[in-house]
């Protein structure tokens, strides 16, 4: 009974560490945008979501096997990033931030709108590159598919990690993010850096659009819940904090399956699937009345 | 001397507001110039005209060559610009500020820069892990410099570098500037406010006045002048 409850248990925990990697990618790519402009961009669920279905069409539509059609989704998602920030973003980044945000708001609108012109509304089945099969691990069962989401969010977060740190043009892009004008006194080129900015937000996206669609299904709604779970481990994490993204994507994921998990139980039946949103929202809501730098953002500390 | 840097009736402008009228001036390789003026004289701008970060007429050459476009083609062709304020990047580290200066470069020997200039800045051998906001305003405005000097530049441009600091941390930064340029033939073109302190540490000065050169001089001739000193310079 114990030993059961207690695989059970870890079985939550696996697959709370799948949702959480896939919030940690787009909770990742939330901060590098709002780093640079000082907004979030609501359009990046749909971004993500556009992005699967790029995936979908090469694999299904063109025959393509999984791992070149990720690669190539991935290629043209930083394409459509840095085209996005070029045609789109640029022209109103001079004025107030409220205009960027409009600007997000309706390019989430348009990208929906076309996802759904172009295939329709109709839920398809992007197949999982890690397949079906469950494993058992001392008797944890997990999923492959749960397994690779881990690895290749974690892998994701390491590359771009090394990027930033310890790249060239890694630091020229934080550089242009926090100080545009001292950055483009020592040559770098901000807006450039902004776009490969966006470019790099829109690739985490198609990541966790395309590991996302094959468990809860590819239709053009499916990454706005995963777009609210992404905002609460943000701010978790502290909105400007990559790492505090990660680290709240992967709390935020175990944290909502351990309420799943407490619901067999009858004191926590009340907490239904139908909470799980809500919960993120309060835990948004908690973190910025408490403490709106997160757990690992730094308080804002202005230089006078 | 060869001349480094020629301005010939420059002017510039914020939006509707003139702000430099017509500034020629001239600063010959390895000098250390001085641009000085009360507030909103102009001498920011200048500078600011200088590496392109504001809207300008006129012709600036820089070793002949005109110098157009932005403050990224400017940093490429050797203008460091310290600007007012300290001017580092608060978020990232010593280091990380130290590299970025040498941005526009493309040689190897960048971590052998950052060693040399460690031996000016012997701090920040240390502490070059620590963020650039945690450090004081002295280390800040010592950091700026350093920073500048990683991009191997043929202009040294400092806005204000006496702003808020310490008459002794402005001494030493001072001694510094000037011991590169004894050392290291840097050249320099230094705005400032204090008057007393920047004819002392340069060779020749130019005076500003409501966007349009005043007068020039040597240093010494400027400083040596009760009248000029009480009329332009304050002291």
């Amino acid at each position: 009974m114990v030993v059961a409850a207690f695989s059970d248990f870890m079985q939550q925990v696996v697959s709370g560490l799948a949702s959480g990697g896939i919030y940690a990618l787009l909770a990742l790519a939330l901060v590098i945008i709002h780093r640079s402009t000082g907004v979030i961009n609501f359009a990046q669920g749909e971004m993500a979501t556009l992005s699967a279905y790029i995936a979908w069409t090469l694999t299904v539509n063109h025959g393509w096997s999984y791992w070149p059609a990720f690669a190539a989704t991935l290629a043209i998602s930083f394409g459509g990033g840095v085209g996005i920030h070029r045609v789109v973003i640029r022209p109103v980044e001079r004025g107030s931030v409220l205009r960027i945000v409009i600007v997000t708001i309706g390019l989430l609108v348009a990208i929906n709108g076309f996802v759904i012109w172009e295939w329709g509304g109709e839920p398809q089945q992007l197949q999982s590159p890690f397949g079906t099969d469950t494993y058992s691990v001392g008797g944890v069962v997990v999923a492959a598919h749960d397994i690779g989401t881990i690895v290749v969010a974690l892998g994701i977060v390491l590359l771009l990690w090394i990027l930033f740190q310890f790249t060239k043009v890694g630091l020229a892009i934080r550089a242009a993010a926090v100080n545009p004008e001292e950055a483009r006194l020592v040559g770098v080129r901000v807006t450039w850096m902004l776009a490969l900015g966006w470019g790099l937000a829109a690739t985490l996206g198609a990541v966790a659009g395309m590991l996302t669609a094959p468990t809860v299904g590819l239709d053009p709604q499916m990454m706005q819940a995963v777009l609210i779970y992404a905002f609460a481990a943000a701010v978790l994490g502290g909105i400007d904090s990559p790492i505090g993204a990660v680290v709240g994507g992967l709390l935020l994921g175990v944290l909502l399956n351990m309420l799943s998990y407490l619901s067999q139980y009858s004191a926590f039946g009340w907490f239904t699937e139908e909470l799980r949103l809500p919960a993120a929202l309060l835990i948004i809501l908690v973190v910025l009345v408490v403490k709106p730098s997160g757990l690992f953002g730094r308080p804002e500390v202005k230089r006078v | 001397m060869t001349t480094l840097l020629e301005l010939d009736q420059v002017g510039a402008r914020y939006g509707p507001v003139q702000a430099l009228h017509d500034v020629s001036l001239t600063v010959r390789e390895g000098e250390v110039v001085a641009v000085l003026g009360a507030n909103g004289a102009g001498k920011t701008t200048t500078l600011r005209a200088i590496s392109g970060t504001v809207s300008r007429s006129g012709t600036i050459e820089l070793e002949g060559k005109a110098v157009r476009g932005g403050p990224e083609a400017a940093a490429k062709s050797g203008i460091a610009h310290v600007p007012e304020g300290r001017g580092t990047f608060v978020d990232l580290t010593v280091l990380e500020n130290l590299k970025l200066g040498a941005y526009t470069r493309r040689d190897r020997s960048v971590k052998a820069d950052i060693t040399r200039i460690a031996e000016y800045f012997p701090w920040m051998t240390e502490r070059g892990g620590q963020r650039a906001g945690t450090l004081s305003g002295g280390e800040q405005q010592m950091l700026a410099l350093g920073r500048a000097l990683m991009g191997r530049p043929r202009l040294l441009l400092l806005d204000e570098p006496s702003l808020g600091l310490a008459p002794m941390i402005v001494r030493e930064f001072f001694r510094i500037v000037r011991e590169l340029n004894e050392k290291e033939g840097l050249t320099v073109l230094v705005v400032e406010q204090d008057a007393r302190i920047a004819l002392k540490a340069s060779k020749r000065a130019y005076v500003l006045e409501v966007g349009r050169v005043a007068l020039t001089g040597s240093s010494d001739e400027l400083r040596g002048d009760e009248s000029i000193r009480k009329s332009y310079l304050g002291y």
